[in-house]
């Protein structure tokens, strides 16, 4: 395709013109320059190296996992790490925990992705509509929002799976319901401010209406912090499936649920440490690679010191 | 023929105690094909004339009509729309950061009910002296005096009658605000617009404009012709220290 539009250049020249010659390739050069930022992030990119990696884990799982993760062996339980065949050692059941690690990421990036499509994008939609029609909408839109933020945030989650029973769906359904209005508040914070650009009033003055101006013109401008945020809140996510998992109200036993493998390994804390500590240990690191990521794309998709 | 005709305008903001009147009871018309400037220091209520135009100042009273056709409060119809279009003062807020020129001018097409988009989207960019590698660009990619010539290209896509010109030139460079201008000459020949013109600037309205009128706190303190602004012979005090500042400047 380079070839075909301008035979002299390089990708990379390509891909950074400063005339694009094409939609798609106008695309292509203001990501690749976000891409090329975002590169130069050293932290951001060991992020999205632990995330990636766990992305392959979770695909790759009943290639890399040497045992069944839901097979007992009583004989050989509570193995410590580095016992012969058990990296990681076994559990109370005498289960591989390493096997259960490895299903645990799908499980884990299951909650994570089906919230990150839920809650920011009903805050979007919840805010930008309260930011851009305002008066009586955005009143009611924002109270509902403020009574939801008010409650605290667990307790809400434990009350609805409570009434729809223990499951990894409705724990993502309570997660989701508790996460969504901080990006209500977002979304609203920065449509007061683009509605009243003059970019607005302009294709105001094309005759767009409303729908189109929110969804064409504020959305895009609202979408990179909503990412951040996404990103940055992940680990909270990661960390409420979790708790809602030791408390037994989110994935249920034999499931290799990382929240829930903690609530078994409590029991043998003291004599057996590794059996809680190891998917600890794992919440920890994709948190952190969440965050360090998120941290990385702030710095990136910030329309504000996008230096314009 | 009446492009513009504006009676008794008055435009207010906030109500009550808080009430600022903006405009008071401004009255001025503007024949088909001609150039008319408003003039005066900041804050004197120009651009809000044009806000009020547009609807995008909602509290007015008095009466605007556009080519016969009288305005309400702050609806338009999609006719309006295709009869009046505005220029905006400041080019890096005026397009959105991250519509490339393509999408900001095929958008307006579209919104306009325009066949034959690419052709048209080409077809604009020379209008305004900007070639088709501009195209795919997004605003940070551009120069001020480029930003504004897309700008006006948008403004032109309905094919408008009557162009509003808020200080189109006020936030570009010295050299580059004569480009604009001369392109604004330029096109209002080509398309017989008919230009309302806004700015602090009299040698630009002394340029641009057919006949002007001198605002002052809200009010209107004299319409007259371009050649009473060139030859010096303005007839209210007000208008003659704004132009003797301006000789001096």
């Amino acid at each position: 395709m380079s070839d075909a539009t301008a035979p002299d250049l390089t990708w990379r020249e390509w891909l950074l013109t400063d005339a694009p010659t094409s939609r798609r390739h106008a695309r292509l050069a203001n990501f690749y320059q976000g891409w090329l930022s975002l590169r130069a992030n050293s932290m951001a990119m060991f992020g999205l190296g632990i995330l990636v990696a766990l992305l392959l884990v979770a695909m790759l799982a009943p290639f890399l996992s040497p045992y069944d993760p839901y097979v007992q062996s009583l004989g050989n339980r509570l193995q410590p790490i580095g016992a012969e065949g058990h990296l990681l050692g076994t559990d109370s059941l005498g289960r591989d925990i390493l096997s259960r690690l490895i299903y645990g990421s799908r499980i884990t990036l299951y909650i994570v992705a089906l919230v990150a499509l839920i809650a920011p994008v009903a805050g979007l939609l919840v805010g930008t509509v309260a930011g851009y029609v305002g008066g009586w909408t955005d009143t009611v839109l924002m109270r509902i929002t403020d009574i939801f933020l008010a409650f605290p945030r667990l307790v809400l989650a434990l009350a609805f799976v409570a009434a729809l029973g223990a499951g990894i769906e409705n724990a993502v359904l309570a997660i989701s319901l508790t996460a969504w209005p901080p990006y209500a508040r977002i979304a609203r914070a920065e449509t007061l401010t683009i509605r009243s650009a003059d970019y607005i009033s302009a294709i105001r003055l094309q005759g767009a209406g409303a729908l189109r101006i929110i969804t064409k013109h504020i959305w895009p401008l609202c979408i990179s912090s909503l990412i951040v945020r996404v990103t940055l809140d992940m680990a909270g996510i990661i960390l409420a499936a979790a708790g809602l998992g030791f408390l037994g109200l989110g994935a249920q036993p034999p499931s290799p649920e990382w929240g829930a493998m903690i609530s078994e390994g409590r029991r043998f804390i003291l004599d057996h440490w590794w059996v809680a500590t190891v998917p600890g240990l794992a919440i920890f690191t994709v948190s952190l690679a969440f965050n360090l990521l998120g941290d990385g794309l702030r710095d990136v998709l910030d329309p504000k010191d996008g230096g314009e | 023929m009446i492009a513009l005709s504006i009676r008794k305008l008055d435009v207010w903001f906030g109500s009550d105690r808080d009430r600022v009147d903006a405009v008071k009871d401004a009255s001025f018309e503007v024949a088909d094909g001609e150039s008319f400037g408003l003039v005066g220091e900041s804050g004197s209520g120009k651009s809000t004339i044009l806000k009020a135009i547009t609807g995008l100042a909602p509290t007015w009273s008095g009466e605007i009509t556009v080519e016969g056709q009288p305005l309400q409060g702050g609806t338009r119809n999609r006719a309006f729309y295709k009869t009046v279009q505005m220029v905006f003062q400041d080019p890096y807020a005026s397009l959105h950061p991250r519509h490339t020129v393509d999408q900001v001018l095929s958008e307006t097409l579209y919104l306009h009910g325009l066949a034959g988009i690419d052709k048209r989207v080409e077809a604009l960019l020379s209008d305004v002296g900007l070639g088709g590698r501009f195209r795919f660009r997004y605003p940070h990619q551009l120069s001020g005096g480029q930003r504004q010539r897309v700008a006006i290209a948008r403004a032109l896509a309905g094919e408008p009658d009557i162009l509003l010109l808020d200080e189109p030139t006020s936030a570009l460079d010295v050299s580059v605000q004569a480009e604009i201008l001369n392109l604004l000459t330029d096109l209002r020949d080509e398309h017989n617009l008919t230009y309302l013109m806004v700015s602090h600037d009299l040698p630009v309205i002394g340029h641009m404009c057919d006949r002007l009128a001198v605002m002052k706190d809200g009010e209107i303190v004299e319409v007259m012709a371009a050649d009473d602004l060139r030859n010096n012979t303005a007839s209210h005090p007000y208008s003659q220290s704004l132009l003797k500042a301006s000789a001096a400047g």
